[in-house]
């Protein structure tokens, strides 16, 4: 074979698109949602609610990553966000960290737990979703519990608001958000990502073309991990005072979870644009009515799951394929 | 004495949990689906027995007899419209779970919108006991209540699951649907009734529980579900005598938790949870199978 042939061409024989878009998309994945985020922190005063926003477009793609490449779906996935809040808590309160620090050292929280969660994958589907949230309010019985007041002030929370600083903690919401993002379109364009879909759709097929099931998975587990780890410390600095009941809250799981699955598990977007989206609409409906809102997304959770699984990423593909008036492809 | 007293109470309770936690996996037995709604269905039971007893003055007892077709009406009415889309699905047995968990959202928005977010609770007066003696020990009325509730509708359920043609039909379907079909059975309408069976019990159980838990809000379901669960598992899925047995060392446990270390026992379901699943995800009773 000629070195000519193997060079690749700049076309991509499949999808007949120049390859570049193949680079620059996925970047623009990355890029658009920073400069959303950059000039709207000029126009919108509420800078909280765009931190918030960040965080939980990170979370929703580290649900992505766990649940979307690997089909493993970690309802208690709220019990990395509390550890992180409490270990980064703990490091600005006795150990004098910075922010930006201790925010690191709350992702460190998030993959030992989840180092520590491991022996759960040997369980499957149901299972190991409802283990995990067993593990996740075992976690808040535990921090709350006022028999450790004097270890981690039990019921009574954390005040952070001695190294509050504003600016820092947008910054890191969204630099943790566009890292997420960024994350899953590194796993989705390469090998490990075709490895974890893999043993998501047949482990055991996966194991016997030489896939080394636990660890890749367990990758895909600790990255998720670390994600919300991380974000539960900006959270927590951001907010500057919460309660165990704030971060140890299955409604992070939850949120995490419908945002990811409204926008469409296994893209790139869907988890970006779902948190978006619902998240907005959360804060002009949930703030005041929390119920409604509740309501809502409890009904867009049976209507995706019955009639579009794939969530809006689906919804836009099937669109897409079934354009009136357009000659088809093949 | 405290230790007598902490075991009695168990056992009192723990016919209270075997009732609250038999529907989970009547469910489970009818669909292979784990119901993340259960814990809603009990509360909507306690809501009901509030609402009874607030309006009409009907006794709780009564109550958990007056939603049993409602609530079994719900679940088959659940079982016929929701459950045959998801079958077909590419991995039904996450997208119920999350199916199942929207059901929850929808439960508690509901209840929160109807009767506000606070707690309700039922003053004991409602029960006809208020306290009872034995061996030297006073026990609250309603353990006493919530036992004679339990025990003939756990006795009515088994009987109709191993000595009514009925049963039959339904022990039939759930070793195998489609073989029951070929024998002639109409699985969609037994498992859609067994279905409705498993929220009837969880309605019922729930109208004992406003007292038991000590008031029910519309969040709770959440943690009722995973008690139900943790019962459930340790017992074996799918086995309801293993469900009784589980919810008597789950009672137990729980009331020497509560006695001994109070601020802990609340750790009792999830520890239960985690164990069984790290070291019998079998259950108690369950033959080694691979559930994981």
């Amino acid at each position: 074979m000629s070195l000519s042939a193997r060079r690749r061409p700049a076309v991509d024989e499949e999808t007949k698109r120049p390859r570049w878009r193949g680079v620059v998309s996925p970047g623009m994945a990355v890029a658009i949602p920073v400069l959303v985020f950059l000039v709207a922190v000029h126009v919108y005063s509420n800078e909280l609610l765009l931190v918030d926003m960040a965080i939980y477009i990170a979370l929703a793609q580290g649900i992505n990553i766990i649940y979307g490449f690997t089909g493993y779906l970690p309802f208690g996935y709220f019990g990395f966000f509390g550890v992180g809040a409490y270990v980064a808590g703990y490091g600005i309160v006795h150990l004098g960290l910075s922010g930006p620090l201790a925010a690191l050292l709350g992702g460190l929280g998030g993959v030992v737990v989840g180092a520590v969660m491991l022996p759960l994958f040997r369980l499957k589907g149901a299972y190991f979703a409802l283990t995990t949230l067993a593990v996740g309010e075992a976690l808040y019985a535990i921090v709350s519990n006022p028999s450790l007041t004097s270890v981690t002030n039990g019921p009574y929370g954390l005040n952070l608001a001695a190294v509050y600083s504003s600016g820092w903690s947008f910054g890191m919401a969204v630099g943790l958000a566009a890292i997420s993002i960024l994350a899953v379109v590194l796993i989705k364009n390469s090998r490990y990502g075709m490895t974890l879909r893999a043993i998501r759709d047949d482990p055991y097929s996966a194991s016997m073309a030489g896939i080394n099931v636990a660890r890749d998975r367990f990758y895909a587990w600790l990255i998720a991990a670390a994600i919300a780890g991380v974000g539960g410390a900006i959270y927590g600095w951001a907010i500057s005072v919460f309660y165990p009941q704030d971060v140890f809250d299955v409604t992070v799981s939850v949120f995490a979870i419908v945002f990811a699955l409204f926008g469409g598990i296994g893209t790139i977007w869907g988890p970006t644009l779902g948190a978006a989206v619902l998240y907005a609409v959360y804060n002009v409906v949930g703030v005041s009515n929390p119920q409604y809102f509740q309501l809502i997304y409890g009904l867009v959770i049976v209507l995706l799951v019955l009639f579009a699984p794939r969530g809006l990423a689906g919804i836009a593909r099937y669109l897409h394929e079934h354009r009136p008036f357009v000659r088809s492809s093949t | 004495m405290l230790f007598e007293f902490a075991v009695i109470g168990g056992i009192l309770l723990g016919i209270y949990y075997a009732l609250f936690a038999m529907g989970l996996n009547v469910v489970f037995g009818a669909q292979r689906i784990i119901n993340l709604a259960h814990g809603d269905i009990v509360v909507l039971g306690g809501y009901a027995a509030w609402e009874l007893y607030e309006t009409a003055h009907v006794s709780p007892i009564i109550a958990a007899v007056v939603v049993l077709p409602f609530a079994i009406a719900l679940g088959f009415l659940v079982h016929r419209y929701l459950t045959p889309r998801l079958t077909r699905s590419s991995d039904p047995e996450t997208l119920s779970l999350i199916l199942f968990f929207g059901l929850s959202q929808v439960i508690e928005a509901a209840a929160s919108l109807i009767f506000g977010p606070n707690e309700h609770s039922l003053p004991t007066s409602a029960l006809p006991v208020s306290s009872l003696h034995l061996f030297g020990e006073s026990y609250p009325g309603i353990w006493w209540v919530a036992v004679l509730v339990s025990i003939p509708m756990l006795a009515v359920f088994l009987w109709l699951l191993y000595r009514t043609p009925f049963g039959l039909r339904v022990r039939a379907v759930m070793s195998s649907a489609s073989e029951a079909a070929t024998a002639g059975i109409e699985s969609r309408l037994v498992s859609g009734l067994f279905f409705g069976i498993g929220f009837g019990l969880a309605a019922a159980a729930g109208t004992m529980g406003i007292f038991i838990f000590g008031g029910i809000a519309p969040t709770d379901g959440v943690a009722l579900t995973i008690t139900a669960f943790a019962i459930i598992v340790f017992g074996s899925l799918g086995n309801p005598v293993g469900t009784v047995i589980a919810a008597l060392i789950f009672g137990v446990v729980t009331q020497l938790a509560q006695v001994y270390a109070p601020s802990w026992s609340n750790l009792v379901p999830y520890a239960l949870v985690i164990l069984t699943m790290l070291l019998r995800p079998q259950g108690l009773l369950g033959r080694r199978q691979r559930v994981a």
